[in-house]
C-alpha cells in the first residue's frame, strides 16, 4: 500500500541562467495537506508546474501517486488535478457549461449530474445557468475548484487559491479544501499567507531560494525557535475579525 | 488501459463544441467579419467598379473570390485572438494538466476557424447574389471552389495559431492578419494585373492571392482553370505544412 502521493528528490529547474530550484526534497502522506510556503517568486509554482506535467524538470526525480512525471505523464494526468493561480475557467460559458465541459474531457457518464452536484455543493445552483464572467472574485473561486474536483482526482493541486480573494472568500475556501481532505484527497498548496499554512496544512514546508529550509508539522516548525516568553497583552481584534463579524451579520452565513 | 491518442476526436469534438459557443454568444465577431467585405464589395461595385475594366460586364462576379478571401483573411485574427486568451488565462493549462490529447486542444480552434469562416463565406455570396453576383457553375465547380476556400482557412488558420501561441498581447495576436488582409489588393483580385507597373505587377501576379483568386473566378465562371488552379493548391498546401510544422513547434514549447 502506497502511502505516498507524492515524493520529490533533488528536483532542479533553471530559466536560462537563473537557477529556480536547486534540489527540493519532499514527500506528501496520503490524504494530508501539505503547504508549500514561500515569498513571491521562490519557485512554488515551477515546483507546482513540475509536478502537474506542464514543465520539464533539469534534474531530480518527481513521482506523483507512484507514478514518474516524466515518464508516465499520462498516468499523473489521471490521478491530479490543478487549480492554478488565476482562476482558469472559461468566462463565455455559464458555470454549468464550465463544469460539463470538464466533466465530458473526462469521459465520465453523465456530466449533467455530476455539473448538477457540484453546483450543490459549492453554492453555485443559482449562478449556474449566467456566464462565469459575471461572478465576483469568490463565486469565480469556487467555480475554479469545483471543476478541479470533476471527477474525483485522487491529489489536487492548488496554487495559491485565496490570492486576490477578499476575506469571507478567503475562509469559504479553506472550507472547501479542509472537507477535501477529510474526504481522503490529497491536498498540494502553495501560498504566501502564513496564517493560511497554519490554519490548514499538516505539513508545511518553506521554499527559499531554491531549496527546502524548513520541513515539519506546524508544531515541529514552532519548536525550531527558543520557546516564547510568556507575557500578559490585552487581546486586540484584528480588523480582519471586525470586517468579518459585521459583514457576517449582514449575510447571516 | 485507455490513452489519449484514443480520445483525440471525441476531444476535438468537445473543444469545438466549446469554441462554436464562444462564436455564437459573441455574435458581432461573425458580423465584423462579414461587414467589412461586404462593405468594400458595395464600394467597388457601385463607387469604383465603374472605372474599373476588367474586360468583364459583371464586376461582382469579378470582385468575389478576392472578397472572400479578405473576409477569411480577417476572420481567421480572431482565431488568433481566442487562442491567445485561452493561453493567457490558464485555461489551456487546466486541459493540459487533464488527460486529453493535447494537440485536440489546437485542432479545436483550428476546426472553429474552419466552421465559422464557411459561414462568413456563405453570408458574404447570398449579399453577392443580391447585388447581382451570377454563376454558371454546376456542383464539381462549386465544389472545388469550397475545398479551395477551405484549403485556404485551414492554412491561414495555422498561421493565425502561430500568432495567438506566441504573442504577448491581444493586439499581437490579431495584428499578423493585416498584411493578409492587404495581400488581396496587390493581386488581381480587384483589377487585372496588365494595369500595373511592372514591379508591382510581378509581385501581383506571383504570390498566392492572384492564383487562387484566378482559379476559383474560373471555376465559377465555368472557365478552364488552367494552371492556376494547381498553383493555387500548391500555395495552400505548402503553406498549410509550413504553418502547422512552425504551429505545433511554438505549442510544444510555449504551453
Amino acid at each position: 500500500m502506497q502511502t505516498k502521493s507524492i515524493q520529490v528528490k533533488g528536483l532542479q529547474k533553471s530559466y536560462k541562467q537563473l537557477q529556480v530550484l536547486k534540489g527540493v526534497d519532499f514527500e506528501v502522506e496520503k490524504g494530508s495537506i501539505f503547504a508549500l510556503l514561500g515569498s513571491n517568486g521562490a519557485g512554488k509554482t515551477t515546483v507546482v508546474k513540475i509536478l502537474t506535467t506542464l514543465l520539464n524538470s533539469d534534474g531530480g526525480t518527481a513521482t506523483v501517486n507512484g507514478f514518474d512525471v516524466a515518464t508516465k505523464p499520462e498516468n499523473v494526468r489521471q490521478s491530479i488535478s490543478l487549480t492554478g493561480q488565476f482562476a482558469a475557467v472559461d468566462e463565455i460559458l455559464t458555470g454549468r457549461e464550465n463544469l460539463i465541459l470538464i466533466a465530458k474531457l473526462r469521459y465520465l457518464k453523465s456530466p449533467r449530474l455530476v455539473a448538477d452536484d457540484l453546483l450543490r455543493r459549492f453554492g453555485l445552483t443559482d449562478a449556474a445557468d449566467r456566464r462565469a464572467s459575471t461572478y465576483s472574485g469568490g463565486m469565480r473561486r469556487r467555480l475554479d475548484i469545483a471543476l478541479s474536483l470533476v471527477g474525483n482526482p485522487q491529489i489536487i493541486f492548488l496554487d495559491e487559491p485565496t490570492t486576490g480573494l477578499d476575506p469571507e472568500a478567503r475562509i469559504e475556501a479553506w472550507k472547501i479544501v479542509k472537507e477535501l481532505a477529510d474526504g481522503g484527497t490529497t491536498v498540494f498548496l502553495t501560498t504566501q499567507y502564513l496564517d493560511e499554512a497554519e490554519q490548514l496544512a499538516d505539513r508545511i514546508a518553506i521554499l527559499h531560494e531554491g531549496r527546502i529550509i524548513a520541513n515539519g508539522t506546524l508544531a515541529e516548525l514552532k519548536k525550531l525557535f527558543p520557546p516564547a516568553k510568556v507575557e500578559y497583552v490585552e487581546k486586540q481584534l484584528t480588523l480582519e475579525e471586525i470586517f468579518l463579524a459585521i459583514v457576517g451579520k449582514k449575510e447571516g452565513a | 488501459m485507455e490513452t489519449a491518442k484514443n480520445h483525440f476526436f471525441s476531444d476535438m469534438g468537445v473543444m469545438l463544441g466549446r469554441s462554436m459557443r464562444h462564436i455564437f454568444r459573441s455574435i458581432d465577431t461573425i458580423v465584423t467579419v462579414c461587414i467589412t467585405p461586404i462593405a468594400m464589395m458595395l464600394l467597388f461595385v457601385y463607387v469604383l467598379g465603374g472605372a474599373i475594366q476588367t474586360g468583364t460586364d459583371n464586376y461582382v462576379n469579378y470582385l468575389l473570390p478576392g472578397i472572400l478571401l479578405i473576409a477569411i483573411a480577417s476572420g481567421i485574427s480572431y482565431t488568433a485572438y481566442r487562442l491567445f486568451l485561452d493561453k493567457q488565462r490558464g485555461i489551456i493549462e487546466r486541459f493540459h494538466t487533464m488527460p486529453i490529447s493535447r494537440s485536440a486542444v489546437l485542432w479545436g480552434h483550428v476546426l472553429t476557424s474552419v466552421v465559422s469562416n464557411a459561414i462568413s463565406v456563405v453570408v458574404i455570396i447570398l449579399v453577392a447574389l443580391i447585388m447581382g453576383f451570377r454563376s454558371s457553375a454546376g456542383i464539381l465547380p462549386w465544389l472545388a471552389v469550397a475545398g479551395i476556400l477551405m484549403l485556404f482557412t485551414l492554412a491561414l488558420s495555422w498561421v493565425a495559431a502561430i500568432a495567438g501561441l506566441s504573442a504577448k498581447s491581444v493586439e499581437g495576436a490579431s495584428a499578423f492578419s493585416y498584411p493578409i488582409i492587404f495581400l488581396p489588393f496587390i493581386s488581381s483580385a480587384f483589377v487585372p494585373t496588365e494595369s500595373m507597373p511592372s514591379v508591382v505587377r510581378a509581385f501581383a501576379e506571383n504570390q498566392p492571392v492572384t492564383s487562387i483568386v484566378g482559379a476559383i473566378r474560373a471555376l465559377l465562371s465555368d472557365q478552364p482553370v488552367g494552371n492556376d488552379i494547381w498553383v493555387a493548391l500548391a500555395w495552400c498546401v505548402g503553406i498549410l505544412l509550413v504553418a502547422y510544422f512552425f504551429a505545433m513547434r511554438v505549442y510544444k514549447k510555449r504551453v
